[in-house]
Order: structure tokens, then sequence, then C-alpha cells
């Protein structure tokens, strides 16, 4: 079963954002990129499936700058077979639709059984690529998915997500999308051998051109990133414990409003 | 010229980055506490390639290069020194001259398992009179017939209770000097091998480090590693090597009192502003920075100079010379910028001051480094 993974490159989590001198990104400079954590999530459950079938292809797939095969060559460290870069520096700021036809149109090229991928990107939190890329494509789709298990088939997959204390399980044709949540396995590392044998693995470079995407603007258009304003620093309250909780109160009643 | 780390070496930098801060840091403490050896770790590190990281990859090595060993073994011990040892002996006393010195034969018994973390090395050099002194081995290899018998003692062997196998030295000719010293691989739980001692340590209290006694042990020649009187050179061969992995060693608990301090220095106020605003603590911090950067330099020199296949010695000297001694300095002042918070055991600087010692001392103490330094120097051979 060829299994296609989409991974978006991110910016590490610790890293202190700050708006840049276009304000409508932020300033990438000394940032260290990393796989957006949920995108490993989806690498590691198409490993799996890959093992368990004891046959099978994983494909990683991400589109923008150069520095994205960084993220590309991570996921063939992990195991993943080979990778698909869709080398286009437009679609850095690209809105979700535009990133979700591109991704499409690298599916249909590449035809496999299921697309995973992580239930959001971590920098822009928009969510919203995976079920896109399901509805180009007209494939069904499973959001934030907890669980998953193939049909020995390979025609259809059962999987769970959570909802308020229970797990919702859906049968879903394949192929479909899914997208993962945090839970649904433990994301490996990668080895020495892997990391080693990841130059000797492909990571075919398209060009946007090389797609047929045809891009009639973006649908969804950033105006501006704002900072937010600095906390307001706390504040101690002096004074011996019995007043002092007398004042808290009053604060939290008066000014804060709080109780 | 430039200082850049290939894809490959960044991405191993990285795998034991994140295994290290996950899996080890949060350990670390308890560890040391303990004096418990770590096995559950020390295994999932062979499992990722990080037992034998410079071995190729047919004798179950990583297939990486020295320098990624040192990037690596930095990131383990900025996490807990003892983890460090415990890999760094491994890697560079006991897989590198297996692959270096051994037949195909040799290579296949002892170094998969090591280099693939399924078996542990420890290197049996030091006596009770010979430390500093290395030539003067008391330790006996009778030859009889195509085994060989070993009797003597055997001190401060890292990894010496937990090891699978162990590379001893001995005389096998007690007249031609340190030209009369041969190498064993001898196994653990070959008859006459015995483990009578484990070591309470200042320092690097969850790496085991042993003392053996043989008596009458029986080797079989086939474990003899390089030629007879060629020990020697295995050993100083072997020490060049694992004293670029202490350098990297000495550099990752430095930088883990380095990172500390300046944390405390952030967040720890004096005199109504964090102290990191009093010009001496940013003097120390400056020196700490500088030190640890140039100890690093010094490091990766040597370990690109193993690489390349030129002559390492005195740059392998010099990087565990500068850079045990910059830990010692670094962890010291680290107390320092905590005060008092720093003598205890609340904070882990303490840990890392303990730590720091032995790297002064152990693979060549900072003396033996001046003397293999200044004996290049004035070409006394």
């Amino acid at each position: 079963m060829k299994v296609l993974v989409l991974v978006k490159q991110v910016p590490d989590t610790a890293t202190q954002v700050k708006v840049g001198s276009d304000p409508r990104a932020i300033a990438t400079t000394g940032i260290t990129w990393i796989v957006s954590p949920y995108d490993e999530f989806a690498v590691e459950e198409a490993l799996r499936i890959r093992e368990k079938r004891g046959t099978g292809e994983v494909v990683a797939v991400s589109g923008g700058p150069e520095r994205v095969k960084e993220a590309l060559r991570s996921c063939l460290a992990m195991g993943a077979d080979r990778a698909v870069h869709v080398l286009d520096p437009a679609l850095e700021g690209a809105d979700t639709l535009t990133t979700a036809r591109v991704l499409a149109a690298v599916i249909q090229q590449e035809a496999p059984q299921l697309v995973l991928t992580g239930r959001q990107a971590i920098d822009d939190d928009t969510g919203a690529v995976g079920a896109q890329v399901a509805e180009l494509l007209g494939w069904p789709c499973l959001s934030w998915i907890m669980e998953e298990a193939i049909a020995e088939d390979g025609a259809t997959v059962r999987a769970g997500r959570q909802v308020e204390g229970a797990l919702e399980l859906f049968d879903l044709p394949l192929p479909c999308v899914l997208t993962a949540q945090k839970g649904l396995n433990e994301p490996r590392y990668p080895t020495l051998k892997g990391i080693m044998g990841a130059k000797k693995k492909e990571i075919k470079e398209l060009g946007p051109g090389d797609l047929g995407v045809n891009v009639d603007g973006p649908q969804l258009e950033l105006v501006r990133l704002e900072a937010l304003p600095p906390r307001p620093p706390g504040r101690i309250i002096p004074g011996e414990p019995k007043e002092a909780v007398r004042e808290l109160v009053r604060v939290l009643r008066e000014e804060a409003k709080a109780i | 010229m430039r200082i850049e780390l290939t894809d490959e070496q960044q991405m191993i930098r990285e795998l034991a980055r994140e295994f290290a801060q996950k899996e080890v840091e949060p350990i670390a403490a308890q560890l040391d506490r303990e004096g418990r050896f770590p096995h559950e770790t020390v295994r999932r590190m062979g499992e990722l390639g990080l037992m034998g990281i410079a071995i190729p990859e047919k004798y179950g090595g990583g297939g990486a290069d020295t320098v990624s060993y040192v990037v690596a073994l930095e990131e383990v011990a900025r996490a807990c020194a003892s983890h460090a040892v415990i890999m760094s002996v491994n890697n560079s006393l006991v897989a590198d001259p297996i692959h270096r010195f051994g037949s195909e034969e040799q290579k296949e018994r002892f170094l998969v398992p090591l280099a693939s973390g399924r078996g542990l090395g420890c290197f049996a050099l030091t006596e009770p009179q010979a430390g500093s002194d290395a030539t003067n081995q008391a330790t006996l290899a009778v030859r009889d017939g195509d085994h060989y018998a070993l009797t003597g003692r055997k001190l401060f062997v890292t990894n010496g209770r937990e090891a699978t196998v162990a590379l001893v030295f001995c005389q096998t000719d007690r007249d031609k000097g340190s030209r009369g010293i041969s190498a064993f691989l001898v196994e653990k739980g070959t008859p006459g091998f015995l483990v009578p001692k484990v070591e309470d340590k200042l320092g690097l209290r969850a790496s085991d480090t042993a003392e053996f006694v043989f008596e009458e042990c029986r080797v079989p020649e086939a474990n003899r590693l390089g030629e007879e009187g060629l020990g020697f050179k295995v050993a100083m061969t072997a020490l060049d090597g694992g004293r670029i992995g202490i350098a990297a060693q000495a550099v990752g608990i430095a930088r883990a009192a380095y990172e500390a301090s300046l944390a405390y220095a952030r967040e720890r106020k004096s005199f109504g502003v964090p102290i990191g605003q009093h010009q001496m603590v940013q003097w120390m911090l400056a020196d700490m920075a500088t030190q640890l950067d140039a100890a690093r330099l010094l490091t990766w020199r040597a370990a690109a100079l193993k690489d390349r296949g030129e002559p390492y010695g005195v740059a392998a000297a010099m990087a565990k010379l500068y850079a045990s001694e910059m830990a010692m300095k670094v962890t010291t002042d680290a107390i320092q910028v905590h005060g008092g918070y720093g003598y205890i055991k609340e904070y882990p600087v303490e840990r890392y001051f303990r730590d720091a010692k032995i790297t002064q001392i152990y693979e060549g103490t900072s003396q033996i480094q001046k003397l293999v330094i200044a004996r290049q120097l004035l070409d006394l051979g």
C-alpha cells in the first residue's frame, strides 16, 4: 500500500516569534525549523502501516523554499522511502486553498491509497489543508484520529477520534485522508543508520509548472500580524495575611471583576 | 575557511539532543543520587546507533564519523556525564581499536555486538602501580599452547561491572618493556576473570568503575588484538581517540553548567535587579561562553583531523587538556553564580562540578597531556 504523508516545515516550538519587517510574516532569521509535530504522528503512522502490512511505500510531500528539504530529509531518516518537494517559495505565505490545490495535484500524480497529515500545522494553526485536499479530490476525510486499522484487503479503514468521554469510530473507503491527533502514536527517533541512509533516498523536485495547477489568486488574504500586547506585570499585595487577603478579595471583585 | 557541520552531522546532533533532553536529562539527578547504572537508556542508545557512531554499518555501527561522534557526545554529556562516559568508552576505547586492529573474525565476533549496543565494552589498562606510568604493566599473559594464561590486577575500569567484554593489556614479554605488551579481548564469564570491587566515586555515579582480578585466566590466542608486543600501540592509539571523546564530554558538562548559570542570572534578583545585570556576574558568564566555545572548536578540529586521516594525537591532547580544565573552571564558576543554592542538591550545578573533575584525570591526566604536547613540540619522540 502506498501511503502519502503531507508535512509542513514550521518554526521550532521554542521559537520566540516576532513580527517581521513585512507585517504579514514573522521574522525568520535565527529560527530553527522542524517538521510540525502533528505531521510527525502522521509519518510514524504511515511507517507503522508499512511495517504491519510487510510491504508498501511511504512518500513524504511538502512545498515551499529550498530549506523544506531539511524537513523531508528528517522524514526520510525516520524511514520514509522517498519524498516529493514542490519547490516554490511562493507557497510559504500561500493561503490554505492554494496549498491544498498544489498538494492535491501531487496526490493525483502519485495516486496513493491513503493520505495522512497532521490535524494542523503548529505555525498558522488553520487545520484546513487536510480537509481541503480531501474535498478537492472528492475523497472522504476523518480529522483528529487517535487510532486506525486498515482492513486486510486494503479496501477500507476503521479510524477513531476522541469526542467528549468516548471514541467515535468510522469506517471509510480507501483512498481517503486522515489527519493525526496527539496520542495516535509515539513518533520514533531516526536512527544513525536512517540518517546516513537518507541522503541515498530520492527527493523528487517539482516546480509549480509541473503540476498544472490553475491558481486564481488567494481566496484568503492575510492583512497583517500583530504582536500581543505585553502582559501587565503581577502585583504583590503587602501586609499582614489577614488584611492582605481582604485587599486581594476586594481587588479581585472590584478591579479584576473575577469574582 | 568554514566551520560548519554537514547535514548528516546536524541531524545526528539533533537526534542526540532530542534523545538526551527527553530520555536522559529527566533521570540524571536520580541516577546520580542512587549510583545506578542506566541499563534501559544505554540499550536505547545502542538501538539508535550511538554506541558505535563511527563504526561502519557492516559491523553494526552508525556509519558516521568522528565529528558526528563528538557533537552527539556533547549533547549526551550535557544531560548526564555518566551516560557520556559509558558511550565514550564503548565507542573510542573498545569498538574503535577492534575496528582498527582486529581481524575480520574478531570484528564479526566482538565489534558487531559492541557497535550495535547489544554488548558493552571496557578498557583495562590501569594497574595499582601503572597509572600515568602505563608501560609499567605487571599483569602477565603466559603462553600455553594456543592459549594465554592471564594473571594480575586492573583498576578503575569504566563500565567494568556491566561490560560483556574487556580489552585487557598484559605483559607477554617482560624483557621488552612497552614492546612486550599485548592486548586481549576477554569475555565476561571466562573462568579466572573476577570483578571483586566496584568503586564509590565523587562523580559519574551512574557509571560503574570496577576492579578486575585475573587468576590463571585462560584466553584463546584468537582473542589477541593485534600482534604480540603491539599492545602498547593499541592502547595509545585508542587513548588518542578517547581523548577527543573526553574533550567532548567536558564540553557537554560545561555547557550544562553555563546554561544553568545563564538562566539563573536572568531570574535571580539581588539588590533589586536580576543578578545578570551585575558586572561581576556578566564577566563570569562571558568567560564561560568564550572558553566553552574555544574548547568545542579544539575538539571539533581534533575530530576533523582524525576523519581526514591526518595525525591528530597532539590536537586530541590539546583538546582534552583545555576542555577538561575549562570544564572544572566553568562548573566552579557556575556554583559561584548560584551562590548558596549552587552548593545544594536542589540545583544541578553541584553534580556538574563533581562530574567535571574526572575529565582532568582519566584517559591521561592534564599533566600527561602537557607531556604529550611538549614532547611533540620539542621533537622528543
